[in-house]
């Protein structure tokens, strides 16, 4: 075994939650996870930068965390159904995140899935979102 | 002998379940979506399979990344629903068959297939949604069901090839079980949808489309398809349409196309479904 390429990672816009991802995200998943539990979402609300101390998160990931960067938060080894326990938290849906991560705002992410969603074409590899 | 009567496929839409549950379903974008599912219901009362197996995905529910496990078996008498973030679904728990699961267990392991045996578990919307989909929403579920999690959450999964020879091994087990049984195996998630990074709302209904009739036809291309296919094509999160081949696995070669409806979207996703029995032999 090689890892020496990763096919998916000419997917654009998109961050496989691979093993690597995972082994270095583990802190991240492991505090979104504790969000399940209200008293936890309400230690985490009184003070989000000492809650998250707990976590062997590193600066960058907890500065992600602060900042809801929520792309960041992905790249950095979280993974999509644990960081949308902080956007329960935090009160937006998946939709809502998901327009977020786009850049679009809600009205014109709600439109382009009602039009039928965004189109394969043009959104196979990175070379062609480096035309755009 | 028990036997495999049907498999059925459907998407698991988290935003389905708080429809139904929120009482949404009569608002027109929800209509569009349920009108695809009135005949299956009738289906499915048909049908009256004794014991469901529902092929599907944990979303952190049940595993967080503490353990992974790659096929987990729902081996206990009963399954609660799995509190999300907004509270557990308002619906019925769901009752295992642990004495079929156990055979399973049993007999696909000596088969080479190591599963995870869980005896504890709570089942998120991956499980519940298809539920409601097939049945409505009564007081109790009608028949047992065998829950089989797959990770579909960590890369990588397992292959399309495995997930099929896996349904194989299951339908094995099931024609071994002494007891006259009527099984039917669901295969639930995707279809394409990202809803992760910036290009989350990819759909891609030609791909689904194609993938339905692999299904419904020779499903030997869509079992040899490689992950980053599924990425690319269908979206990150598409890949949970791997899951679809156990359940395509537990069928004859040859199968009847009982019912199909797909419509785009609900929510960030594409809605499949898909009701297969074997051919007439
Ligand atoms: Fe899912």
């Amino acid at each position: 075994m090689t890892d020496a390429k990763k096919e998916y990672d000419d997917i654009p816009g998109t961050f496989v939650f691979d093993q690597e991802r995972s082994r270095q995200g583990y802190g991240v998943n492991a505090f979104c996870m504790t969000l399940m539990k209200d008293e936890n979402r309400k230690a985490f609300r009184a003070n989000e930068s000492a809650y998250l101390d707990q976590f062997g998160l590193t600066p960058e990931q907890k500065e992600s965390i602060l900042k809801r960067q929520w792309n960041r938060m992905l790249e950095l080894g979280g993974n999509i159904y644990f960081t949308a326990k902080l956007a329960a938290t935090d009160g937006l849906s998946f939709q809502q995140v998901a327009a977020i991560m786009t850049g679009a705002t809600q009205q014109e992410y709600a439109d382009m899935m009602l039009a039928g969603g965004r189109n394969p074409n043009g959104n196979r590899s990175k070379a062609e979102w480096s035309k755009k | 002998m028990a036997k495999i009567v049907a498999a059925v496929f459907s998407s698991h839409v988290p935003a389905i379940g708080a429809a139904i549950d929120n009482g949404k379903t009569q608002e027109p974008y929800w209509t569009r979506v349920f009108s695809g599912f009135v005949e299956t219901k009738r289906i499915m009362e048909e049908m009256k399979p004794d014991v469901c197996i529902v092929v599907y995905n944990d979303h952190a529910s049940a595993f967080s990344m503490d353990v992974v496990p790659t096929f987990a078996l729902g081996c206990a008498a009963e399954f609660p629903p799995a509190d999300e973030g907004w509270g557990p679904r308002p619906v019925p728990v769901v009752k295992g068959h642990p004495k079929l699961a156990a055979h399973i267990a049993q007999s696909v392991i000596l088969d080479e297939f190591d599963l995870t045996v869980v005896n504890k578990m709570e089942v998120d919307h991956g499980l519940t949604v298809p539920l409601n989909l097939m049945f409505g929403s009564p007081k109790e579920w009608p028949c047992p069901v065998i829950p089989l999690a797959v990770n579909v959450v960590l890369f990588p999964p397992p292959t399309g090839k495995r997930c099929f020879n896996l349904g194989q091994a299951i339908r094995r087990a099931v024609e071994s079980y002494p007891e006259d049984l009527k099984v039917a195996i669901f295969g639930t998630g995707g279809m394409s949808h990202q809803i992760s990074g910036p290009r989350a709302g990819l759909i891609n209904s030609t791909f689904d489309k194609a993938f339905l009739d692999g299904l419904a036809g020779d499903p030997s291309k869509i079992i040899a398809m490689p992950h980053v296919e599924y990425m690319r094509e269908a979206g990150a999160e598409g890949i949970e349409m791997v899951m679809w081949l156990v359940a395509r696995g537990a069928m004859d070669a040859k199968v009847d196309e009982k019912y199909r409806f797909y419509t785009v979207p609900a929510s960030n996703t594409a809605v499949g479904h898909l009701i297969l029995e074997n051919a007439a032999r």
